[in-house]
This record gives C-alpha cells, sequence and structure tokens, in this order.
C-alpha cells in the first residue's frame, strides 16, 4: 500500500519549475515516531485522494526548534529557525500545512519576526477547507455513532484558538462527539509541552497523562481523538497505563478520516 | 475653635493621601527596575482588553459563584466613592450630607449605596466562609502561608467593618433619618438606637462617620502592602497584558543579532568586536534571560504586583493539579517579594541596589518548579487579570540554560539532537523521508 502514496519534494517540484499548491511540514515526530509515521501516512492519503498538489522538503527539513526554545535555548532556536527560513523562502513557499501544533505555533508566531511570513494551517483546518471546497468527502465507515472524545492540544487550542475545525471534522464522521471534563480554552495538558516530552516529569502525585486519560476515560470514549503527535503518545501511553488498550484507541483525526474510507 | 475638625480633617486627609503617593511612586520605581519592553502595539486591542477583562469583569465570571460575588463587592466599591466623596467635602467644609440638595436623587444614591452595602457585606461574609470554613483547596495551597492567608482575612474584615460603619452612621443622623428618603435598609437599624438620646445618637454618628472615613484611608495605604492592590493595577496590567497569541513567546533580539551574525558569511570572523556605541539601537543585555527581578521586564514585575493570588491559575496548572512543585501563583508572589526586597535595599542604601548575596532563581524560585512547566498556557487563561507567569519561567529557563547550561540531561541529550541531527532524537537527517517507503 506504500507504493500507493504520492510524496513529492519541494525540490521536485522545483526541478520542474512548478510551486505546489502547500508545503506539507513533516515535523520531527512525523518523520521518525513509528506512530506519529502513521499519522503523516494517513494525512498523506488524504492530500492524495483529494487530489491536492502538496510537496515535502524531505531531507531539507530540521526541527522548527520548539523544543529548544521551550526549554531555553532561544540560539538554538533561532539557529534553527534562521536555517528553516532560508530554505522555506529560497522556494518561495507561501502555505505551509502540518500534523504538529507545535511546528504550526512556531512557523505561523515565532518565525515571522525572524524574517518568515507564510500562511499556516493546522492539518485539521486544512481537510476542513477541503471538505467546505468540496474537493473531500468525508465518510461515518467504521466510526458512525461511535463514542469519540476530543483531546485539545495547548499548542492548538488555547495557544492558537482552534477549537472547532477538529471537532467539525469528528461530527462529519457522523460520531458522537462528547466533551470531556476539561476541554477547549480549558483543556488540560497531556504533560508533554515545553520540551517535556525530552525529560522524565519532575516528582509528583501521578503524571499529566494519566490524569488527562483518566478525564477522556470517564466520558466513556470508544476512541480519544487527538490533534498532535505528542498528545497521541502520551494519551496511548495512558490508556496503556489504565491497562483500557483492549477498549479504547488513541487515534488522530486525520486518521480517523482516512481509515473511515479505507484508505 | 469651630475650625478644629474641619482642620483635623483636612491633616488626617493629606497625612493618607501623601503617605499613599508617597508609596505609588515607591512602587512606580520598583516596577521601573524591570527591563524595557515595548508595549506600544495594538493600541485598540489593549483598550479592548482593559474595558473586558477589568472594568468588565468578564474573566472574574468564569467562575461563576465568586464572579458575581466579586462584581457586587466591585460595584460597591465604586459607586460608594461618590459617597466618600460626599464625606471629603463635608469633612472639609465643615457642612453636613452637602449633596442632599440635590433633591430626590439623593434619595434614589443613598437608597442605592445602602442596598449595595448589605450586598458588599453579604458577599464578603461568603468569601470568609469560602476561604475560612469550605477550605476551597485554591486558598490552601503550600504557598499561602501567614500573611498571604491573613492579608486576605484582614481585606474581608476591612470591608465588613466599612459597610457595618457606613450603615451605623446612616441610622444613627437624625436629621437624615427624618427626611426619609433613600434610608431603605439604615430605618430598620435605626430602630436599634431607637431608645438613646439625640445628643448619644449625635456622638454615635460623628464616630461612625469618622471611624468609616478614617478607615478608608487606612485601607487606601494597605493597599501597598497587600494583594489588594490589584483594585488599581488590574487597569494598566490588562492594558500592557499579552496580545499576541497564547503561544508565541518572544524572540531574543540581541540572539537575533548574534545569529545573523553567525550565519552572515560575509562577516569577518577575526574581527576585533564593535565598539560598543549602541549603534544596533538594543544594547547588549548583562545576561541572557533571568535569574533575578532586575532582569526581568517591567511588565513583568507589575503583574506581580497586580496579582491577587486568587490560586486560580495554580488550579488550573497541570503540573501543581499532579502533585508537582510548579504553581504559577507561587512564581508571581516569589516575584514580588523578592521585588520588595530589592526595594527595601534600594532605600536603605540611598537610592542604589547593595549585593545581598541573594537572588530570585534558587532563593525563591527553585530549578526543580521552573522545569515542571509544560508551557501550556493553562495559567495564562485562568488569571483574571491578564498575568503570565509563563513569561517568567522561561526567561529563568533561558538563564539556567544559556548562562548556566544546567538544564537536565535529558533536555541537553534532545538539543544536542538538534544542533546534530536537525530533530530532538539521534536520528539522520537524511532519513527523514524514509517513512514514505515503509
Amino acid at each position: 500500500m506504500s507504493e500507493s502514496l504520492k510524496v513529492p519534494t519541494m525540490a521536485e517540484f522545483m526541478a520542474q519549475g512548478k510551486q505546489p499548491e502547500v508545503l506539507f511540514w513533516v515535523g520531527c515526530a512525523g518523520s521518525f515516531d513509528d506512530r506519529a509515521k502513521k499519522i503523516t501516512k494517513a494525512f498523506v492519503k488524504l492530500l492524495n485522494k483529494a487530489n491536492v498538489e502538496f510537496a515535502v522538503l524531505g531531507t531539507e527539513e530540521s526541527c522548527t526548534g520548539d523544543p529548544a526554545k521551550r526549554s531555553g535555548n532561544e540560539f538554538l532556536f533561532q539557529m534553527q529557525a534562521v536555517t528553516n527560513i532560508e530554505v522555506l523562502n529560497a522556494y518561495e513557499v507561501k502555505k505551509i500545512v502540518t500534523a504538529c501544533p507545535h511546528c504550526f505555533n512556531t512557523i505561523k508566531n515565532e518565525y515571522p519576526e525572524l524574517g518568515g511570513t507564510y500562511e499556516v494551517m493546522h492539518h485539521t483546518q486544512f481537510l476542513k477547507t477541503l471538505l467546505d471546497e468540496g474537493r473531500l468527502t468525508i465518510e461515518g465507515g467504521q466510526f458512525k455513532g461511535k463514542r469519540i472524545t476530543f483531546h485539545d492540544p495547548c499548542y492548538l487550542g488555547r495557544a492558537n484558538n482552534v477549537y472547532e475545525a477538529p471537532r467539525d471534522l469528528i461530527q462529519k464522521l457522523e460520531a458522537e462527539l462528547v466533551e470531556m471534563k476539561n476541554c477547549k480554552r480549558n483543556g488540560l495538558c497531556c504533560g508533554a509541552g515545553g520540551a517535556q516530552m525530552f525529560k522524565e516529569p519532575e516528582k509528583g502525585d501521578k503524571d499529566v497523562n494519566v490524569e488527562r486519560t483518566e478525564q477522556a476515560l470517564d466520558v466513556k470514549p470508544e476512541i480519544i481523538a487527538a490533534g498532535c503527535p505528542f498528545c497521541n503518545t502520551m494519551m496511548t501511553d495512558g490508556v496503556k497505563a489504565k491497562e483500557k488498550e483492549g477498549d479504547v484507541a488513541v487515534m488522530d483525526i486525520a486518521e480517523l478520516i482516512a481509515n473511515a474510507q479505507d484508505l | 475653635m469651630q475650625y478644629i475638625p474641619n482642620v483635623l480633617f483636612a491633616v488626617i486627609l493629606i497625612a493618607g493621601i501623601g503617605f499613599f503617593v508617597k508609596n505609588v511612586k515607591k512602587l512606580a520605581r520598583n516596577i521601573k527596575l524591570g527591563r524595557n519592553v515595548d508595549v506600544s502595539d495594538n493600541k485598540s486591542q489593549r483598550w479592548k482588553n482593559m474595558a473586558m477583562i477589568a472594568l468588565g469583569q468578564s474573566k472574574m465570571v468564569r467562575r461563576p459563584v465568586a464572579g458575581v460575588l466579586h462584581a457586587i463587592v466591585y460595584i460597591g466599591f465604586i459607586i460608594i466613592n461618590i459617597e466618600v466623596l460626599e464625606i471629603i467635602i463635608d469633612g472639609l467644609l465643615g457642612t453636613h450630607r452637602i449633596f442632599a440638595s440635590i433633591g430626590s436623587l439623593y434619595g434614589i444614591l443613598i437608597g442605592a449605596f445602602e442596598i449595595l452595602a448589605v450586598l458588599v457585606f453579604v458577599s464578603v461574609i461568603l468569601f470568609w466562609i469560602r476561604r475560612n470554613i469550605i477550605k476551597m483547596k485554591r486558598f490552601w495551597k503550600s504557598e499561602m502561608t501567614s500573611w498571604p492567608k491573613n492579608d486576605a482575612n484582614y481585606i474581608l474584615y476591612f470591608e465588613m467593618v466599612l459597610m457595618t460603619l457606613f450603615l451605623i452612621m446612616n441610622a444613627t443622623d437624625v436629621h437624615f433619618q427624618a427626611m426619609n428618603s433613600g434610608n431603605v435598609i439604615s430605618q430598620v437599624i435605626a430602630t436599634w438606637f431607637s431608645g438613646l438620646s439625640e445628643g448619644t445618637l449625635h456622638i454615635i454618628e460623628r464616630g461612625a462617620w469618622w471611624v468609616h472615613i478614617v478607615g478608608i484611608l487606612i485601607f487606601l495605604n494597605y493597599l501597598y502592602y497587600s494583594k489588594h492592590l490589584h483594585i488599581l493595577l488590574a487597569f494598566p496590567n490588562t492594558y500592557y497584558g499579552k496580545v499576541k497569541p497564547k503561544g508565541q513567546l518572544d524572540n531574543l533580539e540581541a540572539v537575533t543579532n548574534e545569529v545573523k551574525m553567525m550565519m552572515d558569511p560575509n562577516v569577518d570572523p577575526f574581527a576585533a568586536p564593535a565598539e560598543d556605541t549602541g549603534t544596533e539601537g538594543e544594547e547588549m543585555p548583562a545576561k541572557f534571560g533571568a535569574s533575578d527581578v532586575q532582569d526581568l521586564n517591567w511588565l513583568q514585575l507589575l503583574n506581580a504586583y497586580t496579582c491577587t493570588e486568587c490560586g486560580r491559575c495554580t488550579s488550573e496548572c497541570p503540573a501543581n493539579q499532579t502533585g508537582k512543585k510548579l504553581s504559577p501563583r507561587k512564581i508571581m508572589m516569589d516575584t514580588r517579594d523578592r521585588l520588595e526586597e530589592v526595594g527595601k535595599n534600594i532605600d536603605a542604601n540611598k537610592g542604589a541596589f547593595k549585593e545581598d548575596g541573594k537572588q530570585l532563581l534558587d532563593d525563591y524560585i527553585t530549578k526543580e518548579e521552573l522545569w515542571a512547566c509544560t508551557s501550556c498556557n493553562a495559567c495564562t487563561e485562568a488569571c483574571p487579570v491578564s498575568i503570565d507567569p509563563l513569561s517568567i519561567i522561561l526567561d529563568m529557563r533561558r538563564y539556567l540554560v544559556m548562562e548556566q547550561s544546567a538544564a537536565p540531561v535529558e533536555l541537553n541529550n534532545m538539543m544536542t539532537n538538534i544542533e546534530n541531527n536537525g530533530a530532538p532524537w539521534p536520528y539522520n537527517q537524511m532519513d527523514r523521508l524514509n517513512w514514505k517507503d515503509e
């Protein structure tokens, strides 16, 4: 099935003297993390299905610098940012879509001051526009009537006020969207932000992802939907810690939509 | 002789206001110890924020019980000031209820004040019960030690006493009761004093009047030492508060200049460092990030003085909820405490800060607290007055990483990976597209 994936690079587009409609910024998790790679592929399948002319940077992509900045290494962050901006500007990129809210936030909000101004969309926002423009159809399929709860990624929700696009997509699956005790602007962090993903948590009563998973399990969902590769990992770990992995799946919204159509 | 009360009143008023102004100046000086920060942008959005958040209490009512009670006390505070104005004029001129001449409107006004006074009194009692009887969790966190806890109660007692005095003052005012207009509450209370002679009533009325206005002046001066300062600072704080997206952290300009130089192929690596003429407009900071209050910017220091210690930030903080040491409220309280200490140091040393061997980092805020933050912005979303504890946490992390290289080992590994491989994990950048064919 991997043969069917069309993933052109910016370099290829440039060689043909063409410009894609949008650059898909894959991100480090989406490129290297085994779980997140599945999200990347699901999103690419949807892009292919909707005939979106997109490109990736491939080996020319590098970390946006988000975890470096949030752990206080402003030098490393800006080195990464300036390098990435040089690549993006050389390709005259105008529009970027990414499945990682951390990449989304950094490129959208922190790159402009450093010389990189682009239209940046989270993949749920982009899928929503494809849907609204009639380029993509969404079917419920296996998810019809399923109880799905959505975990708001901090860097999509509170950080950038994107709450509705992911929810609209879930509802298009004809699923039953149930909200957790803490949702939208009051959403509880998965525990991975601010570079916490890369270190052991400080001592406490429990881990943040377990607390959040408990909130999710309280509403008895069949699926916990996520919109961030890091949230996905944290919630998956939380579900495992609660020994519920047989009953509750953690899936990205792109995966839900792609799987519903057996892509 | 007949002018003695007026003169005495004027002296007390001038002393009260004078002492307050002196402290406000000290407050402004302390806040200005911070670095400069440009907040001249987005003026219309800023005015809107101030109108909605400070004046309109829009974020207070997100917790409806506290929100409604707070709104009552707040409206009461603002409106009763008309009465305070009358007291001040009467006190200075020796008149009695000078506004009574405006006719029936006076009755309506006083009636409104009396009803508000009762509502404020009841709200304050409920606030006291929430703190001391129900012991709501956020008021009993570890940083709510003796002073923060007592401060909150003193404020409530002050308000109870002031409202009571106001009503007694009205109830024992024989002439006012005789007017029979606007005394909706005090006419009931007046019956409690019915057995007393007119002379005694007059003494009680004058006593309540004097203690009320002197109490207000004392309360005014109490503000500087108290979290109650928020009633003034909430306005500038919401005006200057963050207008950028919550996820957007500032890019350190000094670092940008360095990075640009490093990346510029035309820069002569052997050139002598440029004279420090400040040609770039921005002077190079003495250090990166913040280890003490002077390294923070004045907005962060204003934040610290504005904090009401309500703990909404801490109760929403995922790290705090799961038992970690981080409490955004404590970050703000520590910053204020240290700033006060620095201010006192400056006062004691004739205007110059004398090194005291202490700093905000370690002596107040520990590394453990700083590293527990997930930068999720729950605290900034929860704050009813636009305080940004995250910006202080980030500046202190910057100091730890860029000045001290004191990041946790795992984070150092992550940073090394980014530096070498362009990813936080040890994978080769050339393998970035491998997922396509897997």
